[in-house]
């Protein structure tokens, strides 16, 4: 029990936990290095960011040795943001779909990057 | 438990101990009030960041101009091709360093032992000054040689400016509070202010310190990686 002493841990988990979200942050940025796209970008990313989440707030913050009572109250009200996340996603694609039909947005608009736009200086004669 | 005081009857742990602390006359939480406090502050600190990147979902959704490639906004060169997303990489990196010295810290208060523990929180101001440092930069860069502002950018959807300002700029804010906190206590600690009162304040501080890495990890997955 660690209420009376405070949370007295030994050092190992710590440096253990500290390798861990170092290689869990080294894959998330591989995901974007190695320029994985789609529905596995979003797995992997997701993936490793709750596992980083959770350790920070397990191991470092202590949540896994404090009691369910202290628990519970900082991990139950987050809970219910994840309905407000689901009602805007959901409300966000029909305000989209809406501009798109009533609104003539075009749907295949595609972003510039900063090579589109400083490569400029050389190219941009040829190109309009 | 033969010298227990009036706090620490606390005999259960898991759903049981739940009910007992829930139903205890005197109190619920069996922390000191102060750490009690700064969950209870994280948590609502949670629910402000949460507003800021459900709001971003929200116009990210709903913006039918496309959303401006991150990737390669925040590469960086150093002399070579632009490496993707490198500054932000290293500032994570950073912020990871400061979450494990401050770790420490906590760890070395409990045992009492100041100097190792002044010297870690300081490590983890100056890694957190770094950071902060990286996003001055980070800031500079963008609205400098790439003309982003809040209401619109050269790359794509407007948005995209008011959601990054917004959102890393408060979280460069608690960054920036937390260092001054961070060297506040740092200080109390060396001069032997907790002595007798407990070092419980450096876990306190860590608490914040760990939430505001954790905060990153969201900003960093959310709006930089997808």
């Amino acid at each position: 029990m660690a209420s009376a002493e405070g949370q007295q841990h030994p050092l190992g988990i710590y440096y253990k936990i500290w390798i861990l979200l170092f290689v869990l942050s080294a894959f998330s940025y591989a995901v974007d290095y190695f320029d994985v796209q789609g529905g596995m970008r979003w797995t992997l990313v997701i993936i490793f960011m709750f596992l980083k989440a959770g350790f920070i707030v397990a191991i470092f913050m202590h949540a896994v040795w404090e009691r369910m009572a202290l628990v519970l109250t900082i991990l139950g009200p987050p809970v219910v943001l994840l309905l407000l996340i689901g009602f805007m996603a959901v409300e966000g694609q029909y305000t989209e779909e809406t501009r798109f039909v009533y609104r003539g947005h075009d749907r295949d608009a595609v972003a510039l990057g900063p090579s589109d736009i400083h490569g400029d200086e050389h190219g941009a004669e040829e190109a309009h | 438990m033969s010298e227990a005081t009036a706090n620490e009857v606390v005999a259960h742990d898991g759903v049981t101990g739940l009910v007992d602390d829930w139903s205890a006359d005197k109190q619920a939480y069996h922390v000191p009030w102060g750490k009690a406090m700064m969950w209870i502050f994280l948590v609502s600190d949670t629910f402000i960041f949460s507003c800021f990147l459900v709001g971003y979902l929200n116009v990210r959704v709903t913006t039918t101009e496309p959303w401006p490639p991150q990737s390669e906004i925040f590469a960086l060169s150093f002399g070579g091709d632009p490496i993707p997303l490198i500054l932000i990489a290293i500032m994570t990196f950073v912020l990871i360093t400061s979450s494990g010295t401050m770790a420490l810290a906590v760890n070395f208060g409990y045992r009492k032992d100041k100097m190792k523990t002044f010297w870690l929180i300081c490590a983890t101001a100056a890694f957190g000054a770094t950071f902060v440092g990286m996003q001055a930069f980070e800031w500079t860069k963008l609205i400098v040689d790439e003309g982003v502002r809040p209401w619109g950018n050269p790359f794509g959807a407007p948005q995209f400016g008011s959601v990054f300002f917004m959102v890393t700029g408060f979280h460069g804010l608690h960054v920036s509070a937390g260092v001054i906190y961070l060297l506040w206590v740092a200080f109390r600690v060396k001069r032997g202010y907790y002595d007798e009162k407990g070092f419980e304040i450096v876990e306190i501080a860590g608490l914040y310190w760990h939430f505001v890495d954790l905060v990153w990890v969201f900003i960093f997955a959310f709006f930089y990686l997808l």
